[in-house]
């Protein structure tokens, strides 16, 4: 069912399941990206699994998410994505050419974003075991002193921005797989964003949240962020760079273009006097030039987000489940 | 030997509860008394009104019958208790101060219309009340959305803000006066003031009320504050004026409620039968949907396609003096009334957030200095084979409490996410609340938060358990889930509520089952399908599920609810049908999303499985032509049965469900509706005469499978629930339907069908498996 979906299904199978199996082990959230600290360094540290169908979609791969997708979990910690590593399961009888077009990809993508793939791993399942490829990347990134960026430090009055149109990943792939055309130019805007946040970091702002919202979209991440710190959001519906093409396909799939996936895309939640600066200094970033405000960190509400409409509504946007459920009744 | 009796004498404590306060009865305890010849007093406390004579043996048990028996109209006794006392050799009545002690707990009445009485006197030139827009009495005026404590009192209401002149106390102390203890009591002298205020907050010159006649006559929209929030009124002969209000409040084809002077004026307009006369003039006076009459001069833009209008009348001084008394400058005699908020978000109650949230949908405010403490829309209801059928319980009848068939322990259920009401029960009483609306929008939230603590107040129940529907996504149990503070929330299903909602306003008991027939939109299943054909053999503790409608998949939520061909287009592929573009419903959607659905459909991508009625009705509106998108709720199952009226009864046989034998749950094929239906319009048959026969096929559907319950269980009474039944001449076939095959009918008559209604039956549930 959904519990693969980024929303209320995944935190509850973590809450439920995996943290009290790992028991004292276990430390925190689980969250997207840990920080941890080794002989007197901080290390940013994280691993994410890609299962991603279609494997290939305009814009990219499996390989470009498994190597970007990790990038910026570590990035949206404030760290320098250093080292990766690529563990693949494979399906009895996938094509060795997708295998070697996955590895290409892989390469490209870990060489734009300036990280080593370093050590890896490969099994074999039977045929009836799963389609074609999966692949998991883990990744080490060093922090700067100092550096202090996560959900519970959203605060209210901060400012929320974004670095550009949303939905445009999870329509490519869609359009993709469901072997329609949503217009010309919907591509996976899948990008490494480590090089965004440290021209970000430069202007001095004490940013306090960063995230890549990918599964769940827009949606999951700021419900995420509002209950880690116990605040509310508000969002302008007018103010979302939602593209036409994004808009339309969300239209004719039922789907809330809030919810879904972007692969290059980050929010931010800055101090409201820090925040034209830095949005000057994304816009001036090839992957920031068109961020933008789009709402603000409220007291209001805590740990509830809501989109004023054009109407003059304020509708609440709630963490999505893994499935489009009707509820007009 | 009995301490209450002294010679010829006793004296005896009645302690009534109930309805009790608000409605005339310290006045009429204390006239039945001195017509008795009995001493003693009568209070109000927060156990309810409590009454002691002293006198004559007969004249005492006389006394108990009266109460009884003969309490004033408003009144609803629940329980005369009665306890002798020792003869104390009192002399005269008193009537005595509230005590505002006690735990027990007093039901607070809901608004009244203006009562007959009153009307006269504001009439009446020669009346100190000649035209005053607050006249009223114990028998009538505002109770609920002015009360803001118990016990009800002029101090525990909003009219606190407003010191009685000596005119009005006087009669206000006087036990003889219709005005005894009216709390919402004022004059001219002393009561709340009308002004008519333009977007500035600036008040316009001259008489407010005349002047916003002047202003609808012109074709201009006008705020009007009333008992529970603002309209937007406009003169519903105006097409311009009309179709104006209908652009600025971004409205679609929704229909509008129209408001006329009296029963002879609704006539005019619409067949009004005895019971909707009685609807129409009672005292709840609600919006009574009402068969149009061909050639009325409504403006057409009032209800586009409805086949009813939604007509009240008049029920608050201001109302009547807005449609004009005898000898007035002539105005609009009909004035479309509708709810001044912007589309999704809640009734505006507040005077300043009236001038900035209605500013670009009024041109001037006609409002007054009374302060209205809770939100309450207009109840919309209509009558139907010999019983009323709420559509929308709000005004007139919240928070009246609903009897319970036996004690549940303090409980809240918050209701489904549409037309929610919420609802605390406890004891032998459930309170359900007035509409709150849909909760997408962060001020039906925060209305439903308000309306938990409104209740709470009235009703002295503090919940120790939640109870909420099992749809993850409902707004309205993430709500719960916030507020629980320890509490358990129970989870019930969607379609269980609904049934258990009927069997507990019918007042079955605990260990009692029905057949219940859940027919609605959707509902979360248990089965990670989205149900709404349901037949569930059910109990308040459980249910099965004996039958369901046929899936079919419903593709993108509800995207699929809005645009009622995307039902059609994957009905037909259910049936095996080619989506031929010579059929409307093909034709009506457009080539790319026809492709998207194909693919769709094929791959399972965004699609639950269904098993809705209503997407049925919703299909076949489309499939004959009749409606393709659903701008409001429902809309196209509503066009579908004016259609089908126009043809009714349905010519030739009904087209057929096929019930496959023996299977449990037996699923109901819609395949031969399907087929039927489109070779019905290939064939050219009128849409009506296939709405008809659509209609009376789900009827005999119904009963067909109400009597495989009956084989299997026993069972001979069957429930009928959801929103589809608030279809009028459905659930008037199925009736007819049931009882021809010797079944007893328990159908919604105190709630909605629909999810308004949702409340009540989670609360039983909740009660029996807690
Ligand atoms: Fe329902
Ligand atoms: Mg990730
Ligand atoms: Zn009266
Ligand atoms: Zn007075």
């Amino acid at each position: 069912m959904g519990h693969g979906g980024g929303g209320a299904m995944s935190a509850e199978l973590v809450e439920h399941l995996f943290l009290p199996g790992y028991g004292a082990a276990g430390a925190g959230e689980l969250g997207d990206c840990a920080v941890v600290e080794a002989g007197g360094v901080r290390l940013a540290f994280s691993t994410d699994s890609f299962v991603v169908r279609p494997m290939f979609f305009p814009g990219g791969s499996i390989g470009d998410l498994a190597v970007n997708g990790t990038v910026n979990d570590l990035a949206m910690s404030g760290a320098t994505p250093l080292y990766l590593s690529a563990a693949f399961i494979l399906q009895e009888g996938t094509a060795l050419a997708d295998i070697g077009r996955i590895a290409a990809a892989m390469g490209a993508a870990a060489s734009a974003a300036g990280v080593r793939l370093v050590t890896g791993d490969t099994k074999v399942v039977d045929r009836r075991s799963g389609d074609g490829v999966y692949v998991n990347t883990a990744g080490v990134g060093m922090l700067a002193p100092g550096v202090d960026i996560a959900p519970r430090r959203a605060t209210a009055g901060d400012a929320v921005l974004v670095s550009g149109d949303l939905g445009v990943h999870g329509v490519a792939v869609l359009s993709c797989r469901e072997g329609v055309e949503f217009g010309t130019g919907v591509s996976s805007d899948t990008a490494p964003l480590h090089g965004l946040v440290a021209a970000m970091l430069a202007t001095g702002a004490d940013v306090h949240v960063l995230r890549d919202p990918t599964r769940g979209g827009v949606a999951a991440s700021l419900n995420e962020i509002a209950r880690a710190a116990g605040v509310g959001v508000e969002l302008g519906e007018r103010d979302l760079p939602v593209p036409p093409a994004v808009a339309d396909a969300c239209s004719l799939l039922g789907l809330d273009p809030l919810q879904v996936a972007n692969e290059g895309k980050l929010l931010a939640f800055v101090p409201p006097d820090s925040a034209d600066a830095v949005l000057d200094a994304m816009r001036a970033h090839p992957l920031g030039a068109g961020a933008r405000r789009i709402g603000t960190c409220v007291p209001d509400h805590p740990g509830m987000v809501v989109a004023r409409t054009a109407l003059g509504g304020t509708r609440v946007v709630t963490m999505p489940i893994g499935e489009q459920l009707p509820r007009i009744c | 030997p009995d301490p209450g009796r002294s010679g010829s004498r006793v004296r005896r404590r009645f302690t009534v509860s109930g309805l009790v306060q608000g409605v005339g009865f310290r006045p009429f305890a204390y006239v039945t008394a001195e017509a008795l010849g009995l001493a003693g007093s009568v209070a109000n406390t927060a156990g309810g009104v409590v009454a002691e004579v002293e006198g004559d043996p007969e004249a005492v048990r006389e006394y108990g019958r009266r109460l009884r028996a003969q309490a004033p109209p408003l009144a609803v006794v629940t329980g005369v208790h009665e306890t002798d006392l020792p003869v104390r050799g009192q002399a005269g009545f008193a009537i005595a101060a509230s005590d505002g002690g006690g735990a027990a707990r007093t039901l607070a009445a809901p608004d009244i219309a203006v009562c007959a009485d009153c009307l006269r006197e504001m009439r009446d030139p020669a009346d100190r009340r000649y035209r005053h827009p607050f006249i009223g009495c114990t028998n009538c005026g505002p109770r609920f959305t002015i009360i803001t404590g118990l016990p009800y009192d002029r101090p525990a209401t909003t009219m606190a803000a407003f010191p009685m002149c000596a005119a009005c106390r006087a009669e206000y102390q006087d036990p003889r006066n219709r005005r005894f203890h009216a709390q919402p009591i004022a004059c001219p002298d002393c009561g709340p003031v009308v002004s008519l205020v333009d977007a500035a907050g600036t008040p316009v010159r001259g008489d407010p009320v005349r002047s916003a006649r002047a202003m609808l006559a012109a074709g201009r929209i006008v705020a009007v504050k009333g008992l529970g929030g603002y309209h937007l009124a406009c003169d519903a002969r105006n097409d311009t004026a009309v179709a104006l209000l209908r652009r600025r409040k971004r409205r679609g084809d929704k229909p509008f409620a129209v408001m006329v002077a009296d029963l002879d004026a609704a006539r005019s307009l619409t067949t009004v039968g005895d019971g909707d006369a009685e609807l129409l003039a009672g005292f709840r006076r609600p919006i009574v949907l009402l068969p149009r009459r061909a050639g009325g001069t409504i403006a057409p833009q009032v209800a586009p396609d409805a086949p009813d209008l939604g007509v009240m009348l008049p029920y608050t001084p201001l109302h009547v003096l807005l449609l004009g008394l005898p000898g007035d400058p002539p105005g609009p005699d009909a004035l479309v009334m509708t709810s001044g908020n912007v589309a999704g978000e809640t009734l505006v109650t507040d005077d300043a957030e009236a001038l900035t949230r209605l500013a670009a949908l009024a041109d001037a405010w006609l409002r007054h200095d009374r302060v209205i403490r809770v939100p309450c829309d207009d109840s919309v209801s209509r009558h139907v084979a010999g019983a009323e059928l709420p559509v929308r319980r709000s005004r007139g009848y919240a928070p009246l409490p609903l009897a319970l068939p036996f004690e549940v322990p303090p409980m809240l259920a918050v209701g489904a996410d549409l037309k929610n009401t919420c609802a605390v029960a406890g004891g032998r009483y459930a309170w359900v609340s007035q509409h709150l609306g849909d909760m997408d929008d962060l001020s039906t939230l925060d209305a439903l938060t308000r309306a938990v603590a409104h209740l709470q107040l009235l009703t002295g129940v503090r919940p120790r358990t939640l109870v909420a529907d099992r749809h993850p996504e409902y707004r309205s149990g993430q709500w719960a889930a916030r507020h629980a503070d320890g509490r358990p929330v129970l989870r019930v299903q969607h379609h269980h509520a609904h049934i258990a909602a009927v069997m507990a306003e019918h007042g079955l008991g605990r260990d009692e089952r029905v057949i219940g027939v859940a027919f609605d939109g959707t509902g979360y299943g248990p089965d990670q399908t989205v149900w709404g054909g349901e037949v569930l053999v059910a109990g308040y503790r459980s249910y099965r599920r004996a039958a369901h409608l046929g899936h079919v998949p419903l593709a993108g939520g509800d995207a699929s609810v809005r645009r009622p061909y995307r039902m059609a287009l994957a009905h037909l592929r259910a049936a095996g049908l080619a989506w031929d573009p010579a059929l409307p419903a093909v034709a009506a959607c457009p080539p790319a999303e026809r492709a998207l659905l194909d693919r769709q459909f094929g791959s399972g991508w965004g699609c639950v499985p269904t098993s809705s009625m209503g997407r049925l009705f919703d299909a076949v509106s489309s499939l004959s032509g009749v409606r393709h998108t659903a701008g409001y709720e429902a809309e196209a199952a509503m066009v579908l049965e004016g259609s089908a009226r126009a043809a009714w009864p349905a010519p030739g046989a009904p087209y057929r469900f096929a019930l496959p034998p023996g299977a449990a749950p037996v699923v109901a094929d819609p395949t031969p509706v399907v087929r039927a239906v489109v070779a019905d319009i290939r064939r050219g048959v009128p849409p009506p005469v296939v709405a008809a026969r659509f209609h009376a096929a789900v009827a005999v559907l119904i009963a067909d499978l109400a009597d495989r319950c009956r084989e299997q269980t026993g069972l001979g009474t069957v429930a009928l629930g959801g929103g589809v039944f608030q279809n009028a001449l459905l659930i008037e076939a199925a009736q007819r339907a049931l009882r021809d095959r010797g079944f007893t009918v328990l159908r919604p008559r105190l709630l909605p069908p629909n999810d308004g209604g949702i409340a009540l039956g989670q609360l039983m549930v909740g009660a029996c498996s807690a």
